[in-house]
Formats: structure tokens, sequence, C-alpha cells
């Protein structure tokens, strides 16, 4: 399956789309010299979610001739509607980057419909051809490959086999990265388990401390996450004398003795091509997505805790998944023991069954409600 | 109505000087914040110097974002409209002598309160009656939530600034559990919120402004206030009871009660907040109702000393000031730390410079001054 949109099916949809549609024509003569707006929801510097944006920014501002404009906690509010003006208005900027999920509804559409000559691009897959402007779109990428060749470097060097997972909230991209997480570990030892504490927000310090004692506590000896910033997370664990994989960013400072290796988003390769189309004057995609395959994730460089053994097996993991290869393969039941695939059966790695994800594979001891 | 045109006449004419005292004590109000502010501004421009960075660009650029060119101002203004509201909150309880700091929580829920009434229209039903229906909710909620605040203050002796900080923690747990339970949109896999209210149901904008009305209900709101603060028997009961309960007890004013109505009246204005940031902006409830503004709007309001009128023209300054700050992380690439630490210096510096009410001659009727 792909969702690569080519030049034509395009310009079939903009003519679906009508006059909306018509603002993004190819051949429509952007400004040659990208000026590039990129808004963080929190700090730049969180060791997470938005480190990981602004680690693209900065390697987009090497480019030449790219000129980069960031603000950071930008609340998803009127202020980052009003944010986009004024980087439109004052700065030049000619495209977007809105980093953070509710950004998009409504207030990257209502700045698409009012600035129809300037690109916005959302992190995160939510754009559809037929409800949104022409001259929005989303990219985004598959982080939940790389904690899968995180849990298969963590279930190989586990010496109990008990994996702690440090989550926000039970919503689909999140249950995707414990699945596959667990998966990876299953893969290396058939009897690993993934215990997972749902904290219930993006970014509460004190409770994922709290979490993370507890799985330890609870005899885990790898621990992992997904919250906007590991940071908390991975030192506690290091501190305890446990091993961790990390989440988002490179952790792997925070922790020189136990860390593993992590899930990195690299959003520099889309944020440089999207560089590189505007200055040749050429449409943007409205939608890309990718994983290991496309290099829009990357695996942390292996740390301290991570085995002769660890490195080999996620290696092995990374190419087949630059072959894409699935790695949801039958028979799968889900922790209440429903079937999700039978034997034999796959989900392909961009199948969007992945992003309604709303059950816990067998092997995670947790609940989603 | 003689009466009223001739009453002032001989009054004038006694003391001629009255209006000089007048100005005199009015100017106390003006000079002394304006003097805080002044001070912020050069300790925060000495933190900027060690920074290397240029404190005039800091300065010049935020008045260029916030109130130079016509849209600053009226990016100022929209930032402005919720502050109004929720400073509200802090500043009528104020008078009656209490420290309410949970109008966030407020907000939250008739924020929530306002998408409920609308869900079950589906999107649809009429605007007129949609409309009021979660004006009214939302105040409604907000006002219990606060008037809580109040009861248990004079019931149970709790004290209300903790009561009402904790309470607005509870606000945004309930409200994240009904929108990521019973009120969620399945639609909204990754963002948890409840159904579009519909665009029947949304608040339109100023005409010739790209400001929502919620700015100008707040300024009604103020202005309102002001009036039953300053010009109503139940304003002076309130003012009293501030000053001092037992004074008030003793009066034989209804303590209780003022302290309860008065919460419940700024609750009801925090709560309106959260109506237009999810009627004029969101379009539905989600975590996105959890944007600070109840925790500004203290601010806000301590700068205002407490006056509803006040509130207006230093919500303006602090929309200005937010409204400026991505423009200065742009060019001169601070932090955004940097416009908060401006903001908490100008509040610290204030607070110190309450000491200074009653201190300066200059400020005392002339007739007081000369007996001292």
């Amino acid at each position: 399956m792909t969702f690569q949109i080519d030049r034509r099916s395009l310009l079939k949809s903009a003519a679906a789309a009508g006059a909306v549609g018509i603002a993004g024509l190819p051949g429509r003569a952007f400004a040659a010299a990208p000026t590039i707006g990129i808004i963080y929801v929190g700090p730049r510097d969180d060791f997470g979610w938005n480190q990981a944006h602004a680690v693209a920014a900065k390697a987009l501002k090497g480019v030449p001739g790219v000129k980069v404009v960031e603000e950071e906690n930008v609340p998803e509010t009127v202020a980052v509607q009003k944010t986009m003006e004024s980087m439109i208005n004052l700065d030049g900027a000619n495209l977007i980057f809105a980093t953070s999920f509710g950004y998009f509804d409504p207030h990257m559409i209502e700045m698409a419909k009012k600035y129809p000559k300037a690109e916005f691009r959302h992190a995160a897959g939510l754009w559809t051809k037929e409800k949104h402007p022409g001259n929005a779109g989303s990219y985004f990428a598959y982080l939940n490959q790389g904690h899968y060749v995180s849990g298969i470097a963590a279930g190989t060097v586990s010496k109990t086999g008990k994996i702690g997972f440090v989550a926000a909230k039970p919503i689909p991209t999140v249950l995707l990265n414990i699945n596959s997480f667990l998966m990876g570990a299953r893969k290396s030892n058939p009897n690993a388990t993934v215990q997972v504490i749902f904290t219930g927000d993006w970014s509460l310090p004190v409770r994922e401390a709290e979490a993370t004692n507890a799985l330890a506590d609870a005899g885990c000896d790898v621990i992992t996450c997904h919250v906007d910033s590991p940071k908390v997370v991975i030192e506690t664990a290091e501190r305890r004398g446990l091993m961790s994989a990390g989440h988002n960013a490179s952790q792997a400072p925070l922790a020189p003795k136990g860390f593993i290796t992590g899930a990195e988003y690299k959003w520099e390769t889309i944020y440089k091509d999207f560089a590189g189309l505007i200055a040749k004057g050429e449409k943007l995609p409205n939608y890309v997505r990718g994983g290991i395959d496309k290099d829009y994730v990357q695996n942390t460089p292996f740390g301290a805790a991570a085995s002769d053994a660890a490195k080999k097996a996620a290696a092995a993991a990374t190419a087949d998944l630059k072959a894409n290869k699935p790695y949801f393969v039958g028979p799968l039941k889900d922790n209440k023991g429903n079937v999700v695939l039978a034997g034999g059966a796959t989900i392909d790695n961009y199948d969007v069954k992945l992003e309604q994800t709303n059950y816990l594979v067998e092997g995670v001891i947790g609940s989603i409600t | 109505m003689t009466d009223a045109v001739q009453s002032p006449a001989p009054a004038a004419a006694v003391r001629s000087g009255e209006w000089i005292d007048r100005l005199r004590i009015g100017a106390e109000y003006l000079v002394i914040p304006v003097f805080a502010v002044l001070v912020s501004a050069a300790l925060f421009s000495i933190f900027l110097l060690f920074l290397g960075k240029d404190p005039l660009q800091f300065y010049s650029l935020l008045w260029r974002g916030g109130f130079g060119t016509a849209f600053s101002w009226q990016n100022t203004l929209l930032r402005s409209a919720p502050l109004i509201l929720t400073a509200l909150c802090v500043a009528l309880p104020a008078r009656a002598g209490l420290v309410i700091i949970g109008g966030e929580g407020a907000l939250v829920l008739g924020g929530l309160a306002a998408a409920m009434v609308a869900l079950p229209f589906g999107g649809g039903g009429p605007t007129l009656v949609v409309m009021p229906m979660m004006a009214l909710a939302a105040a409604i909620a907000g006002a219990i939530w606060i008037g809580l605040v109040g009861v248990l203050r004079h019931s149970r002796g709790v004290n209300e600034t903790i009561s009402s900080l904790l309470l607005s923690y509870i606000a945004i747990a309930l409200m994240n559990f009904m929108v990521e339970g019973p009120l969620r949109d399945p639609a909204s896999a990754n963002k948890p919120s409840t159904a579009d209210i519909g665009p029947g149901a949304m608040v339109g904008k100023i005409p010739g402004m790209d400001v929502h009305w919620g700015l100008v209900w707040g300024i009604v709101l103020a202005v309102i206030l002001y009036i039953l603060v300053n010009r109503t028997t139940y304003g002076f009961a309130l003012r009293v009871t501030g000053g001092n309960v037992r004074a008030a007890r003793a009066q034989g004013l209804p303590v209780g009660w003022l302290m309860i109505s008065c919460c419940a009246i700024a609750g009801a204005c925090a709560g309106l907040a959260g109506y237009f940031e999810v009627a004029a902006i969101h379009g539905k409830a989600n975590a996105s109702l959890i944007a600070g503004y109840g925790f500004t709007g203290i601010l806000v309001a301590f700068l205002a000393r407490h006056n509803p009128l006040a509130v207006v023209p230093v919500a303006i300054l602090f929309g200005g000031i937010a409204a400026a700050g991505g423009l200065i992380q742009r060019r001169m690439g601070l932090p955004d730390a940097s416009v908060l630490l401006f903001q908490s210096l100008i509040f610290v510096v204030l607070l110190v410079s309450e000491t200074l009410y009653g201190r300066f001659a200059i400020f005392r009727p002339r007739a007081e001054a000369d007996r001292t």
C-alpha cells in the first residue's frame, strides 16, 4: 500500500477539491528561498518530542538558502493561530510545520484557509483530501517500528524477561508502540512480558518517576516509555540501576550505564525534502509517512547495556523493516484473549488498521480502561 | 433632579481643592503600579545584558509584537479576552477578602458544560436557543465550582486559596474523564475531544476585527462588576466584609451569603471564559482548554489591585506581552521562559510595591498632609 501522492493523482485531487486545491498546483511560483516556521508545544530541549523536531530544525538551518524561524511553548489555543500568522506576516514564512497534535483542528485548518499562499504541514496523519484545504497536509513517522527494534534488543539483554513501560494515555499511537515493543521482545525471548502503567497525561514528571519506581519494584529490569519527555523515566531507571530504552529523541546521554537503544524520529529527512521542493518551486506532497524504510525513524546508537547479541538481533530486524517486511504476524491475541490475527495472517507495516489500535497484545500486563 | 444639580455646586464652593485631592488619591493607584512595571523592566534589562542581549531590542520587539501594528493589536486583544474574565474571577472575591486562585477549574468546567449542552443538538439546533443555553450552562458550572469554595470557606472554615486550587485539579480531572470517556467523539482517536458543537453554535468575530465577542463580554462584565463593587450596597457590604469580617458580622451583614454569592459571580466569569474558548475557538471541549488562562488571570487581578475596571488594561498589557513573546523568541533567540520571567518579575515587584501605598505625602489630600 502506498500513500505517496504523485503529481498526476495530485492534479486529480486538486481538481476534485475545486478552488481550494488549485491554490497549491505545481508551477505556482514560490519564492525561491524557503522560509520555514516550526512551532513547538513545549521546550525545544525536552529530551523528547519537541527536541526531536528541534534537532531536525537545526539540521535544516544548515541547508544553504533555507531560513528557519522557531517558536516554542506555543499552547494549542488561538495562540498558535496567531503564531502562524505572525510567522507569515512578519517573517515571510512560506511553509509552517505545526508539530503538536492539537494544532491541527481547528487552528491550522483555519490558518490554511486564511492564507492560501502559504503551505501548512502537521506532524500527524490527520489530513484528508476531501475535508481539508489543499495547502495543508500531514507528515508522520511510524515510531512503532523503532520500538519494535528496541524491543528486540531489550528482550535479548533482559534477565528477568520483565519490561516496564511508562505510557501517557491509552490512545492508538501509544498502544501501538507498547504492542510493538512487546512483539520485539518476544521475538528474542518468547516469555517476555511488558508491564504498562498509564500516567494519564503527556507530561507528569512526578508520576512518571513514581511509575518507573513501581515498575522497578515489580521486578522489571528494562524500562521504556511513551511520554512527551522521557527524561525523568530514563534518569530514574538509571538511578535504580536498570536498563532503559528511549523514545522520541536520543536519551543516551542520560543513561551512560543502562542505555540499550531507543526509537527516535528523524524529522530531518522530511524537512529537508520539503525545503528542497520549495526551493525548486515544486508542489509539496500533502501526505507523507514512513518508518525505518524511508529514514523517517531510526534507532539511537547502542548504549553500554546493549550486548553483541542484542546489536545483531536489532540490526537484522532493522534490515527486515527496510525491506518492508511486516512484523505483525499471526497468530496474535490481545491480552483479553480475543484473536487479533489468525495464524499466518499479517498486518502490513503501513496498514491504517495500526493507527486504530485499541487493544494490548497478549504478553502486555495492563489495561486500557 | 434639581438636587443632583445643586448639591455638588455648594460642596465645590466649600472645598475648592477637593478635585485636586481626588486626583492625588487616584494618582497613587496609577503611579505606583506603573512605577513597579518600570522597575521590573529595568531589572529585566540587567538580566538581558547578562545574557548578552540588547534590552532596547527586547522592548522594541515587545512594542512591535504587542501594540505596534493593527495585526499586533488584534493579536493582543484576542489573547486578553479570556484573561479579563479569569482576572475578574480573582478580583471580585478579593474585595471580600478571599484569595481565589482556582479560576482555571471554573474555566475548564465552563467549557465542558457549554459543550455538553450543545452536544444533544448534534451540531444543529437553532442558534438563538443553543447559544444562550451554552453560555448559561458555562456560567452556572463556573458559579457552582467557585461557589463551592465559598461554601467550604463559610461553613467549614476551609482556606479558600487552597481549596480553590485543589478543586481546579479535580475540575481538570473531571473534564479529562468526560472527554476521554462518556463524551468522547470516536473520531478523535489521538486527541480525545467531544464531538463538534457545530457551526451554528459558534460565536463570531467582532465586525472588522479578528477578535471574538468574548472581549466585549469581558469589558462589559468588568464595568458591571465595577459598578457592583463601588456603587451598590452589595458592593459596600462586600468591601466591609473584606476589610474586617468581625466588624461586618457585628453590623449584621450576611457575611456567609456575601462570600458565597461573590464567589459564584466570580466563578460565572471564569466559566464564561471557558464558554468562549469552546464556542469561539475550539468548537469542542478537550484538553486544550487547560491553557493556563486561569492562572495568568491571578497575575492580572493582582496587578489591577482587584479593581474590575483596571483589569481590562492590565489584561491587555499581559495579552500584549504574550503576543510579542513569539516575535521575541524568533528574532532574539531567547527561550520562551524569558517572557515568563519578565511577567513574574512584574508580579514580584508589584507585590513588594504594595508596601509603598500611603507613604508619599504627595498622594494624600492636602488637608491631611498639612496636618501631619
